[in-house]
């Protein structure tokens, strides 16, 4: 019984000054364990009398019972104490910044060009493309631009030698995609054009969108409601106003220009669009005769509108930027602003 | 084309607000630009005559004069302007008037004399850009009346666009029957007589080549009075329209121009002589031209010429010989029909651009040549009197309408349109533009005025239905949506570049044309194409790669404080081939500055190759076929930091540092660029799903010494070349050169990963894979195990 005594003393003694749940078990094994010595004492109450045996072993296993507990409770004060530990150390400052890949962005006329291309693929049309540096009867001839028309003079045309030029807009697109495959045609052509101009507002490169429609029964009503259903979805604005103008592309009969509501006015008239309070945006019409006959599709049978954008002008507009040379001067400062989520 | 209210109002009746009638012709296609005043405001000025002039005492400049303003008193008005005289007529400004600038005419003093107001300079009143003198007033101004009012500078002008088609309404009179039919007024003027030849006086017409001239009418008109002065109403609305005047004669052919729209010439007939020929130019020609320059007219430019030589280039620009001056008493008056398609482009080709030229190119009425030389005749004679003779002319005046008839059938119009028209409407608006309307069982035959010459063919006529109902008024519909889905090929691409965009790189869109020094710099095998008007030397030649834009855009980036820069650009290439000129897509980037965004814990690690590489590696995810990496040298790229990407064994693009020779020449530091073929890249593959395994993988770690120049693509290609069946994926994990090693040799770090697909590896699987692997590695390369 003493050795009991002493043996538990010495036991309780260790567990409370435990210091670590290995330790802590270590004592577990060691006093309650198989091989422990309260087991073994245990084992060796046979060879007591019998009559002092059954308080010996009371005694043993009340003994035992205590230790188990007070290993139990050091058992839960030691993990409370290590998860509270962990949680001392492990404290972070969240206000710190996060570690990430900086976003870049696409450029925002390739944003604008897909924005569009979005629309009229929902409406099946097929994106089409087309050499830059052209022939003179893709990019004039065929579209009814014979030399010497006085329309040639408004194209600033850049010249490689007496046959080739760099492309003045993407219709030449359509002549390719006409000459190449039969109708129905939808296509929209978006890319590069070039203008021998360069000013405040002229860039000698800049982009446009084409797009054609030619079916057997295709009208100049059909072009305004596709094109006006289109400058709504692109400004996002169900009650933005359109017109259509009277205009003259020699590769259209009739051709339009059309027109939106200011987007910085509303159309009370502002100075971004001259007080008229109308911004022109595209131009369009009616595929000329003479453009079929070029093609060798056949007028009677079929009919077709065009039209054609100046990506920079949409998307000036679209995101408020006030200078065309900023797309083509790559300013990371200004490209991070068309950054999106990433 | 500037179109004054006040003068079109003299035919028909418009509407009193020029917006208003300025949003008519807009939405007609006779697009407005602005809307001007025919003078800045003033008030105030009334017409005053000079009644004496007396010397200041005490200014030699200055002159005390006495004027009649029609008010109660006479004026005391000081005044500087040498032209002043006695019976003058002038505008006074009076006191209390406001002049342009908003200028208060006050009771003042000059030099001691009191001064009840100013005579005015057409300067003064903003009527000129600049003025010698008084403005004179013709001796029937009434004295006393507002000037504003008398002169009706109260008018406005609209200034408006015209469309290339649309050359009719280059003359006020096209301007105002467009606005008739517009506004379904009838146009009253003007009124033109003929006027009988007094005199005989004749030049002899020679039309060598009638096509290009169809129609050459002159007249002679002699004993012109060289003091005449060009009426101030002429004047006035030269000045509107933004002319100035110059000589009556000249005034009253510009004046007629801008009336009729029939450009009209003046010859000194002392220099013309008894023959004038219309032919085209022959060796030998010169020609000094109104405005100096002295030209050689070639075989396509039509001339004017007399027995001596050219006089003047058909349409385009009189010679400065023939000019009518101060002294002509005898003038030579032209008035013709050149065709548009001779005169086309020849303006251009001798770097001129005027009125007549502008008209001619794009069709004048050719009804108009002696219709024209009449009223100007009539106008000559009642301004500097002379006596005319009779009309000569070669050629005929045609029909007012075109000969050919244009079939407009009635199905066509909905088909084009969307709309039927009323056959009433149809022809209320054709007849209204000057067509004769015939009706027939399927529609009409239409003859239109000679003058609309963009009227050819039936779309052209449906165009001119449209644009009178209105085109807002045209229904709409709703657009019909259908089927197929962009094309696949498309998206791969988007989608890379959408990557490229996700790990930090900015797209950017430079110029395709390039200076020569940087094609030469980067391409020194490539004679790139060059611009023949090109509009700086630095955009001058077609790119044959993107690396020049992306260095150059690094550059305006750098010198802007932005040294972390990764960049990508899609577009093509220009390259010039044996077959043409290849023009193909390229998608090319750029990197350079910190590998990692700067951040509190991040290393400032810079980036290298492998960070390049690794892009490419990312972009090419996917992509059918081996992906391979040679070395091998490119002039842009640092010799040793250089490959060719290779799939498939074809060539898909470069990668490497920059050349330091190209670095330190456009002053860029180290950085590392890629260029791909985009067409390759276009190409997305669809994702073959296989089976995954049950079982765990094992992983064995080799350890290799090898040859320093052996290449680790090497050691990975060996291996795979095995196609050992368990080993799923090689891991090259490390490589190390330096102590316990040889100084030729290095040691690369393998891991293989094994796995099978029907059980569980054992021990005896994985030392089979690692032997052969050995034995590979040490057949083909001399590799040996290092522990």
């Amino acid at each position: 019984m003493e050795q009991l005594q002493k043996l538990v003393s010495e036991a309780v003694a260790a567990i409370e000054t435990a210091d670590g749940l290995v330790t802590l078990d270590g004592l577990r094994v060691r006093y309650l364990g198989k091989k422990g010595a309260l087991t073994t004492l245990l084992k060796e109450l046979g060879r007591l009398p019998p009559e002092e045996r059954p308080q010996a072993g009371q005694a043993v296993n009340e003994a035992k019972q205590r230790l188990s507990g007070l290993i139990e409770e050091r058992q839960q004060a030691l993990a409370a104490e290590d998860v509270a530990r962990k949680l001392r150390e492990g404290r972070v400052d969240v206000s710190l910044p996060g570690r990430r890949a900086t976003s870049g962005a696409l450029h925002p006329v390739t944003q604008t060009i897909e924005r569009i291309r979005e629309f009229f693929a929902g409406m099946g049309y097929q994106v089409a493309e087309g050499p830059e540096v052209e022939d003179d009867f893709h990019n004039f001839e065929a579209l009814n631009i014979p030399e010497q028309h006085p329309a040639r003079a408004m194209h600033d045309t850049f010249y490689f030698d007496a046959h080739r030029v760099l492309r003045t807009h993407t219709s030449p697109v359509q002549i390719r995609t006409m000459r190449e495959q039969a109708p129905p045609l939808r296509i929209i052509a978006p890319g590069r054009v070039y203008r021998c101009d360069s000013d405040l507002t002229h860039s000698p490169m800049f982009h446009q969108v084409e797009g054609l429609y030619v079916d057997s029964d295709v009208s100049f009503a059909d072009l305004r409601g596709v094109l006006s259903a289109f400058l709504q979805a692109f400004f996002d604005r169900d009650d933005l106003q359109t017109r259509f103008r009277p205009s003259y592309f020699p590769f259209t009969e009739p051709s339009a220009e059309v027109d939106i509501q200011c987007v910085q006015c509303g159309g009370k008239g502002c100075r971004v669009c001259k007080q008229t309070g109308w911004l022109e945006v595209m131009g369009c019409g009616m595929v000329h005769p003479n453009v079929f006959a070029h093609v060798g599709i056949d007028a009677e049978r079929y009919t077709g509108f065009a039209f054609g954008l100046g990506v920079e002008r949409m998307a000036m507009l679209r995101y408020g930027v006030n200078d065309l040379r900023l797309f083509f001067e790559n300013d990371v400062r200004f490209l991070e602003q068309f950054a999106r989520a990433g | 084309m500037r179109i004054s209210m006040e003068w079109l109002r003299e035919w028909l009746p418009v509407p009193e607000s020029a917006a208003e009638l300025g949003h008519r012709l807009t939405m007609a296609g006779l697009e407005l630009d602005a809307i001007e005043a025919a003078a800045p405001p003033f008030s105030g000025v009334r017409i005053g005559q000079v009644l004496s002039v007396a010397p200041h005492p005490d200014a030699d400049r200055l002159r005390v004069c006495r004027v009649d303003a029609g008010q109660e008193d006479i004026l005391d008005i000081v005044c500087g302007a040498p032209n002043v005289s006695e019976g003058m007529k002038a505008p006074v400004a009076c006191v209390g008037a406001v002049l342009p600038g908003d200028f208060r005419v006050k009771r003042s003093r000059l030099r001691g004399v009191e001064s009840l107001g100013m005579l005015c300079s057409a300067a003064e009143l903003g009527l000129a850009e600049s003025s010698e003198g008084l403005m004179a007033l013709p001796e029937d101004a009434p004295v006393g009346e507002d000037l504003r009012v008398w002169m009706g500078l109260d008018d406005v002008i609209l200034e408006v666009d015209l469309t290339p088609n649309r050359a009719d309404c280059l003359g006020m009179l096209g301007v105002a029957r467009e606005t008739g039919t517009l506004l379904a007024r009838t146009v009253t003027g003007p009124v033109i007589e003929p006027v009988s030849a007094t005199i005989d006086a004749v030049v002899d017409v020679r039309v060598l080549d009638p096509e290009a001239c169809p129609l050459y009418a002159a007249r002679v008109i002699d004993g012109l009075d060289p003091t005449a002065r060009t009426p101030l109403w002429i004047r006035e609305r030269l000045r509107r329209a933004g002319l100035r005047p110059l000589h009556p004669v000249v005034d009253v052919t510009n004046y007629v121009m801008l009336e009729l729209g029939q450009p009209m010439h003046a010859f000194a007939a002392s220099v013309v002589g008894p023959v004038i020929e219309v032919r085209f130019g022959r060796p030998g020609d010169s020609l000094r031209l109104l405005n100096g320059n002295v030209i050689e007219p070639g075989a396509d430019d039509l001339l004017i010429a007399g027995e001596r030589g050219p006089l003047a280039l058909a349409g385009i620009m009189g010679g400065e010989a023939s000019a009518v001056t101060a002294e002509t008493g005898r003038v030579v008056l032209e008035s013709a029909h050149f065709s548009p398609r001779v005169l086309a482009g020849r303006a251009r080709a001798h770097g001129l651009h005027t009125d007549a030229s502008h008209r001619f190119e794009r069709g004048v009425d050719p009804t108009l040549p002696i219709y024209a030389l009449e009223r100007a005749t009539a106008l000559i004679l009642q301004i500097a009197g002379g006596q005319a003779g009779p009309v000569v002319h070669q050629g005929h005046v045609p029909a007012a309408h075109a000969e050919q008839t244009i079939v407009l059938r009635r199905e066509r119009i909905p088909r084009v349109l969307g709309m039927a028209f009323a056959p009433a409407e149809v022809e209320q608006i054709l007849s209204g533009l000057g067509c004769r309307v015939e009706t027939t069982e399927k529609g009409w035959k239409i003859r239109p005025l000679r003058a609309r010459f963009d009227l050819e063919r039936e779309e052209d006529l449906i165009e001119e239905l449209a644009r009178i109902h209105g085109y807002d008024r045209l229904p709409q519909t709703l657009p019909r949506v259908s089927l197929p889905a962009d094309s696949p090929s498309e998206n791969g691409l988007r989608a890379r570049k959408q990557a490229l965009a996700d790990q930090g790189f900015f797209e950017v869109v430079t110029f395709s044309f390039i200076g020569p020094d940087w094609a030469e710099a980067f391409y020194p095998a490539v004679q790139g194409l060059a611009l023949s008007n090109p509009i700086s030397s630095e955009l001058a030649v077609m790119r044959p790669g993107l690396w020049p834009g992306l260095v150059r855009t690094a550059a305006h980036n750098l010198a802007r404080q932005q040294p972390e820069l990764r960049l990508f650009e899609h577009g093509l290439r220009f390259v010039p081939d044996v077959s043409g000129l290849l023009q193909e897509p390229r998608l090319a980037g750029l990197l350079c500055g910190r590998a990692e965004p700067e951040h509190w814990q991040a290393g400032r690690r810079v980036v290298d190759f492998f960070d390049a590489k690794g892009v490419v590696e990312g972009l090419c995810t996917g992509l059918a076929g081996e992906l391979r990496f040679d070395p091998a040298p490119h002039p842009s790229l640092h010799d040793g930091q250089s490959a060719r990407i290779l799939l498939e064994g074809r060539e898909i693009g470069w990668l490497g540092a920059l050349h330091p020779r190209l670095g330190e020449r456009f002053d860029v530091p180290e950085l590392f660029l890629f260029e791909l073929d985009a067409a390759v890249l276009a190409a997305a593959s669809v994702p073959r799903f296989a089976p995954l395994s049950p079982y765990p993988a094992i992983r064995r770690d080799l350890a290799l010494v090898v040859d320093r120049e052996v290449p680790a693509g090497d050691l990975l290609a060996a291996v795979a070349s095995l196609e050992l069946p368990l080993l799923q994926e090689i891991r090259l994990f490390d490589v190390y050169q330096g102590k316990g090693l040889e100084e030729n040799e290095k040691s690369i770090a393998l891991g293989l990963i094994l796995r099978a697909f029907d059980r569980t590896l054992e021990e005896n699987d994985v030392n089979a894979v690692t032997r052969a692997v050995l034995e590979c590695l040490e057949s083909q390369l001399s590799a040996r195990p290092r522990y």
